[in-house]
């Protein structure tokens, strides 16, 4: 039987989070929450006359991405006009990079489930303007342009995805990237990041490409992943029934978890691309380049192998501080804080303790009250013994909460850990005494009484005793 | 003051020493207006109320010592430049009762230099024609023949001027829209290099053909208004941030050792004849006044015509694609909202709809190398012609048009007869030149006949001062 490889190239629309808009000085704004028009001027509006202005920032934004990329960022770039009628585009053609784009053949890696990774090639990334939004209601149709000329970087993968889990892969992977560059939100559900892919299959072995279908309406990777399984589970058993796959733009039924037919491509659509007259050639040099360059933070990649070889984190650990930038920044300064506090323990605390109040809570690490000094103060208490593990846990519990600082908790609370060795063994000898009935069961051979034992140290003494000292002194008692 | 003659340059005069009122020049304006323009119609609105105010304000602020260039003088503007607050059609049904919400930068120049803004012109639809009888609205008529068109696209600019019913105006010239309307309207007109003057508020048609011109009564006028409105401007990003200079300065009237370059290509055969000896005549007399006269060849000229019309309508293909009545202007109903922009878009004449089809195939895929691809190949080789051409001369000298102004309907059927009226300006747009029109007689008809004068990139100052000391001499 001929087995089928599947091929998947990913287009990636990025809105860059500029100031303004691409072309004109509309300010950027949240396309779902802002009233619609709002943000609008006779420029983004296609008005008569009205010229564009290429955006310094946007253009810099985009630097960024082609070398975060791995591109080689172009010095000459050119803008052409994609010319097609739709309501929602003001000027009936998009101001876009055609031949001429900012970024080539860069490339980024991929961490597949193996543990294994593995290199996408990116074909190009090219600047270009957002259009507005169509909305059909009540038999009419509405247009927002608020969404008109924002500043649009389209990434084009090479075919070089296999799966949709691969898909997934790539597509967090460049979201990843955007997100510590701060040049993208990442939220899929407001479409700021919009992951397009388009997918053959072909025999294993062939040289040549399948039809392809296109796959939009994907609002998270979930459904990038699952839409392209399905796809390629579909594509699969058309092919296998002698049939064959119709080249279309196909959209991703997020409830029902299937593709649906939006729209066929009888033929390839012409877009009539020109050079826009408007904008003559622009000229990115090496020293703006470079400048970029500096203004770069350390990439997830970088700051993966560096948690892993520099503060002995696991890869698991290593992965999840470095996922989002804010969440590296706090981390990483923690560390800083005191040299005595390991960055290990540090990513334990943060990972095991913060990250569950934060979830609970539903904040994000920006807007926690506690400082990553505060939680290395608490963390300096417990490695001097002021308090113990539990204790510990339940100071940083209402540190989170009401913002104290770990010091003045545990003095109100007084949680001063009981290391007292004398005072210690007077409550073991007495507790002893108390519980001859389990004494003699652990004599007997019954060994998870111990744990009972111990509990009832703690409770004599609110939590606060030294619990390697209480362990000390159970095993001399009951020897 | 017999206002209809008056230069704007006596009438500045005039207004500083005080012998006369920005309210009476502009009621001037409006009174002739209101006497002549029932028949020769060169305005589509005129906006009598603001610049009686505007006249009003320009007054005080003289009075109060102010003296900014134009102050109190009254213009006129082809209607496809935004004024702020008044209705631009552009010679179209489609911009019928659009009132942009912003000042063109060349309007916003005439306003900070204290000029009246009298009105909107008439122009051929979108600017493509070369009579005004593409105008959705009507036909200006030449003011020295009413039986004959002005000139287009820029007719009503070029009336107005002839007809005493501005002191200058502005409008555009994409292939000669400018010159040949001023050539048929004896009056002077100027199409500055391509980025001198900002196109931020000028209503597209070939974005990298059109430039904003100036016309006057006299080479003075011109200038005048031109040294306003150059300059640069940062929204518009073709626009070239080079100095400015003392325009007005530069009209010395001297042209000793000028060289004058004469193409054999722009001396055809089938050319009216009254014309060529009148155009040979002024070379002839600019020799007189100390120029040099050299014969040079500009070799592509012939594939200027062809190059232009795929070039221009392309882009205008683009430039137009935008009126569908959703955001402004009128809309049309339809069944739904493809059909509504269908029906609105019927509002195009011919001329624009021919256009807009024309420029659609040649971008088209399979034919873009074929057309638009070799237009713009073809269209350097246009541009390197003037180059070298201006390595041996400082201006070249051609007539403006190959004929005087014809009769109204003599080529509406005749689409390509059209096209060749513009035959001797349109290479200049392809190019980085720049070129003017000045009057140089008239023929048998007493028709006015145009010198066209092309200098090298920039060098407006040169061919504005040939042209000045041409002029001067006939005096
Ligand atoms: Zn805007």
């Amino acid at each position: 039987m001929i087995t089928y490889e599947p091929i998947i190239g990913l287009e990636i629309h990025a809105e860059l989070m500029s100031k303004s808009k691409m072309f004109c000085g509309c300010k950027v704004v949240d396309s779902v929450t802002a009233p619609p028009n709002t943000a609008v001027c006779p420029v983004c509006l296609g008005m008569p006359g009205m010229l564009p202005v290429i955006n310094r920032q946007a253009v810099e934004f985009s630097i960024k991405v082609a070398i975060a990329l791995n591109c080689d960022v172009q010095h000459h770039n050119i803008f052409a006009r994609k010319n097609y009628f739709y309501p929602d585009l003001a000027k009936a053609y998009q101001v876009t990079q055609y031949e001429q784009p900012i970024g080539l053949n860069g490339w980024v890696d991929i961490e597949l489930g193996t543990g294994e990774t593995k290199r996408i090639r990116i074909r190009r990334v090219h600047m270009e303007e957002d259009t507005g939004k169509l909305t059909h209601e009540n038999g009419r149709s509405l247009v927002d342009y608020n969404r008109a000329g924002v500043p649009l970087l389209e990434i084009v993968s090479e075919p070089d995805i296999h799966s949709g889990e691969e898909a997934r892969a790539y597509g967090i992977k460049i979201r990843r990237i955007l997100r510590y560059l701060g040049v993208n939100s990442g939220d899929m559900e407001k479409g700021v990041l919009r992951v397009e892919p388009n997918i053959s299959l072909r025999p294993m072995g062939s040289t040549t490409f399948g039809t392809r279908t296109e796959l939009k309406n994907l609002n998270s990777f979930r459904a990038l992943a699952d839409g392209s399984a399905y796809e390629i589970m579909r594509q699969e058993t058309i092919l296998r029934a002698g049939g064959a796959v119709v080249q279309e733009t196909r959209g991703w039924h997020d409830s029902k978890r299937i593709t649906f037919s939006q729209r066929v491509k009888e033929e390839a659509e012409d877009y009539r691309y020109f050079d826009e007259p408007d904008l003559p050639p622009l000229f990115v040099d090496e020293e703006w380049i470079t400048a970029v360059a500096q203004t770069l933070p350390e990439l997830p990649d970088a700051k993966l192998a560096r948690y892993q070889i520099e503060y002995d984190l696991s890869p698991y650990d290593a992965a999840v501080l470095a996922d989002e930038i804010r969440v590296a920044t706090w981390f990483e300064t923690a560390v800083t804080v005191n040299s005595a506090i390991t960055p290990k323990t540090i990513a334990n605390w943060v990972i095991n303790a913060l990250f569950r109040l934060m979830n609970n809570a539903k904040l994000t690490i920006d807007e926690i009250s506690i400082t990553p000094e505060q939680l290395v103060e608490l963390l300096g208490l417990i490695a001097d013994q002021t308090i113990n593990q539990n204790s510990g846990r339940k100071v940083l519990d209402e540190m989170f909460e009401t913002g104290k600082t770990a010091v003045s908790i545990i003095e109100s609370k007084g949680l001063t850990q009981i290391s007292d060795e004398d005072a210690l063994a007077a409550i073991v000898a007495q507790l002893l005494a108390d519980n001859a009935d389990s004494v003699a069961a652990y004599c007997g051979g019954n060994k998870k009484v111990r744990g009972f034992l111990i509990g009832q140290v703690m409770r004599a003494t609110k939590g606060k005793a030294n619990p390697r000292l209480v362990n000390d002194l159970l095993t001399k008692a009951l020897a | 003051m017999d206002f209809s003659t008056t230069t704007l340059t006596d009438l500045r005069d005039g207004m500083r020493a005080g012998s006369v009122s920005s309210v009476q020049a502009t009621q001037a304006m409006l009174d002739q207006i209101a006497a002549v323009d029932g028949d020769i119609k060169s305005y589509i609105t005129v906006s009598g109320e603001i610049a009686l105010q505007q006249a009003a304000v320009a007054d005080q602020r003289r009075a109060d010592g102010d003296d900014t260039p134009l102050l109190g003088v009254p213009i006129a503007v082809k209607d496809i430049i935004a004024v702020d607050g008044v209705q631009m059609t552009a010679g179209s049904k489609i911009l019928e009762g659009f009132v942009p919400p912003y000042d063109a930068f060349v309007v916003q120049k005439l306003k900070e230099a204290g000029a009246v803004i009298i009105g909107k012109t008439n122009t051929d639809e979108f600017a493509m024609g070369s009579s005004t009888e593409n105008s959705a609205y009507f036909t200006t008529r030449n003011p020295h023949d009413l039986s004959r068109v002005p000139g287009g696209s820029s007719g009503g600019s070029a009336a107005a001027v002839a007809g005493g019913m501005a002191f200058g105006s502005l409008g555009s010239d994409t292939g000669g829209s400018v010159r040949q309307p001023a050539s048929f309207c004896g009056v002077v007109g100027l199409r500055p290099t391509y980025g001198r003057v900002s196109r931020w508020g000028v209503t597209a048609f070939a974005s990298s053909l059109d430039q904003v011109g100036t016309f006057g009564r006299t080479v003075a006028d011109t200038t005048a208004v031109f040294q306003t409105i150059a300059g640069y401007d940062r929204r518009d990003s073709t626009s070239l941030n080079r100095p400015v200079p003392n325009y007005e300065a530069a009209l010395t009237g001297n042209i000793k050792g000028l060289r004058v370059g004469v193409p054999a290509e722009y001396f055809v055969e089938g050319m009216d004849e009254e014309v060529e000896t009148a155009v040979r005549t002024a070379i002839a007399h600019l020799e007189k006044l100390g120029a040099e006269r050299v014969e040079i060849s500009l070799p592509h000229t012939r594939y200027a015509l062809p190059v232009y019309y795929l070039i221009a309508p392309a882009e205008a293909s683009a430039n137009l694609a935008r009126y569908d009545g959703i955001r402004y202007g009128p809309r049309r109903k339809g069944e739904n909202m493809i059909d509504a922009v269908k029906k609105t878009r019927a509002l195009f004449g011919d001329e624009v709809k021919r256009r807009i089809m024309l420029g659609t195939y040649a971008l088209s895929a399979g034919y873009y190398d074929a057309y638009y691809g070799r237009a713009l190949k073809a269209r350097t080789l246009i541009k390197n012609d003037f180059l070298t051409a201006f390595e041996q001369v400082d201006v070249i000298a051609t007539p403006t048009a190959p004929t005087t102004a014809f009769k109204i309907g003599a080529k509406t059927d005749d689409p390509l007869g059209m096209y060749l009226a513009d035959v001797f300006t349109l290479s200049l747009n392809l190019s980085a030149s720049c070129g003017l029109s000045v009057p140089c007689g008239t023929d048998s008809d007493g028709l006015p006949i145009g010198l066209q004068l092309i200098g090298n990139t920039l060098q407006e100052a040169t061919i504005l001062n040939a042209a000045y000391a041409y002029e001067q001499s006939l005096l």
